[in-house]
């Protein structure tokens, strides 16, 4: 049976009403699809290449799942740029957390984060030497745990771009207990993509942009790809069919030259995003530069706490600041899949020394790392015999 | 969990911040509402335990609909281009 992208359960009379509806209307409708993928063709240069990028782990999910590449002329091409939230955590920054596990504070974090490579370990790796390392499903639960434990000292580890930040930003603001903490690893995409429209050698064309990043922030942030980079952006939802229009879109504004900004996602993103959570995140956090795990550091890409908040913030807590970590174990070409340089299988690791089992970079740890998202599909592909 | 992922629920009771969600087939969960203005029987799209966004459900019906119609347009532009 079909996975369901959204994530639900596998049997379809379970899942979500809504996912069940977006299906019945047609988002996955495979003549639907056709008929789109035929128009793309239509649209598509004679002549170059039209490279697309989107930076969303669970866009990545969609389009490997579905096939959405099999389905494009074979010069329109989708590559994953740095969409995988737990990915781009730096080693400095699992460092930090692994250290302050490893000194009896009590940390809390999202499962996905737990193997990621740090310099030298990982949070699993401490949790194997003892650390209280626990998994949580959300911020929430970070704060019930401290408030029943208060004899223990708790930090969260804060990490997930746009979508995951406002949920942070509501629990430090609601005066959290005093026993826990926040390790704030959240970062910001527009600035990420910036850089990525200025890699000369990347050569892109448009963007998708993330869905549910743009929930929170809106279409505004995004309109400079058009105006300054002339990259058609589109905004654009989960369902398979949500991605061929979005591909149709930006296919479409190239073939006319005329690049904007536009939102195929209307029944979850409006144009000013959500002003409340707008305005929790802006009372919570400042921004300031930021290093992304094998992008270096990306101007004003990170959130950090603001000073009114500092009793709430680990790093000043327990004075834990590391700069430098080691981003790359040897061999690993995680930096060149996070922009979609190289494809996971270009990679002399993937699939060999690295796998989902083993993995030895972070794109291979995450669920939404493209490495492991790529993996699924290479290992459910029929073997050579 | 995937982390840029949020799935759509509907909401079955509100009290203050906290909500009832059904993500469907019985799959019931409290989740905090903070950030939206969600009422009883809206659908809200779940990440984290948070609502993020209200669904607009009126949009998805029409998202198709018109999808199909700009695919005839475009299509019959194309043939009277081509003839």
């Amino acid at each position: 049976m079909e996975r369901d992208p959204l994530g639900g359960n596998q049997n379809p009379e379970k899942r979500g009403k809504l996912t069940l509806m977006t299906e019945k209307l047609g988002f996955r409708d495979p003549e639907l699809a056709k008929r789109v993928a035929k128009r793309i063709q239509e649209l598509a240069p004679m002549k170059g290449t039209v490279k697309i990028c989107h930076v969303c782990g669970t866009h990545e999910w969609t389009i490997t799942h579905y096939g959405i590449r099999s389905l494009l002329p074979s010069n329109v091409e989708v590559i994953a740029g740095p969409g995988c939230p737990v990915c781009i955590v730096p080693a400095s920054e699992i460092d930090e957390a692994v250290q302050l596990s490893l000194k009896g504070v009590t940390l809390t974090c999202f499962g996905d984060v737990l193997r990621v490579p740090g310099s030298k370990m990982s949070l699993l790796d401490a949790k194997a030497k003892g650390a209280d390392v626990r998994i949580v499903y959300g911020v929430s639960d970070a704060v019930e745990i401290a408030k029943k434990e208060q004899d223990k000292e708790f930090v969260f580890f804060a990490v997930g771009f746009e979508t995951t930040a406002p949920s942070t930003a509501v629990e430090v603001s609601h005066k959290p207990p005093k026993n826990l903490s926040f390790l704030i690893s959240h970062r910001v995409i527009p600035p990420a993509m910036k850089m990525l429209a200025e890699m000369e050698d990347l050569n892109l064309n448009g963007f998708i942009a993330p869905g549910h990043v743009s929930t929170i922030i809106g279409l505004e942030p995004y309109e400079i790809f058009p105006k300054t980079y002339g990259m058609p952006t589109v905004v654009a939802g989960f369902e398979p069919l949500d991605i061929l229009f979005a591909i149709h879109m930006i296919t479409k504004q190239l073939n006319e030259g005329d690049p904007i900004l536009e939102n195929e996602y209307t029944r979850a993103v409006r144009w000013e995003g959500n002003v409340k959570a707008q305005g929790l995140m802006q009372e919570v956090f400042d921004v300031e530069d930021g290093r992304w795990r094998g992008l270096g550091t990306i101007p004003l890409s990170k959130f950090v706490l603001r000073k009114r908040y500092v009793a709430y913030d680990a790093q000043s807590k327990y004075d834990t600041k590391i700069e430098e970590g080691i981003d790359l174990q040897p061999g690993c070409r995680c930096h060149l899949v996070i922009i979609g340089k190289i494809k996971p299988t270009e990679c002399p690791l993937f699939m060999k020394a690295c796998t989902p089992q083993n993995p030895v970079g972070a794109c291979m740890v995450s669920v939404e790392g493209t490495c492991r998202v790529w993996a699924k599909i290479t290992s459910s592909l029929p073997q050579k015999t | 969990m995937k982390m840029c992922l949020a799935i759509p629920a509907r909401v079955i009771s509100k009290k203050e911040d906290k909500a009832q969600v059904d993500f469907g087939g019985g799959v019931l969960r409290e989740v905090n509402v903070t950030l939206v203005e969600a009422k009883v029987g809206d659908y809200v799209l779940v990440h984290a335990g948070y609502a993020i966004q209200v669904v607009d459900e009126k949009e998805a019906l029409e998202t198709i609909s018109l999808w199909n119609e700009i695919l005839s347009v475009e299509t019959k532009i194309q043939k009277n281009g081509a003839s």
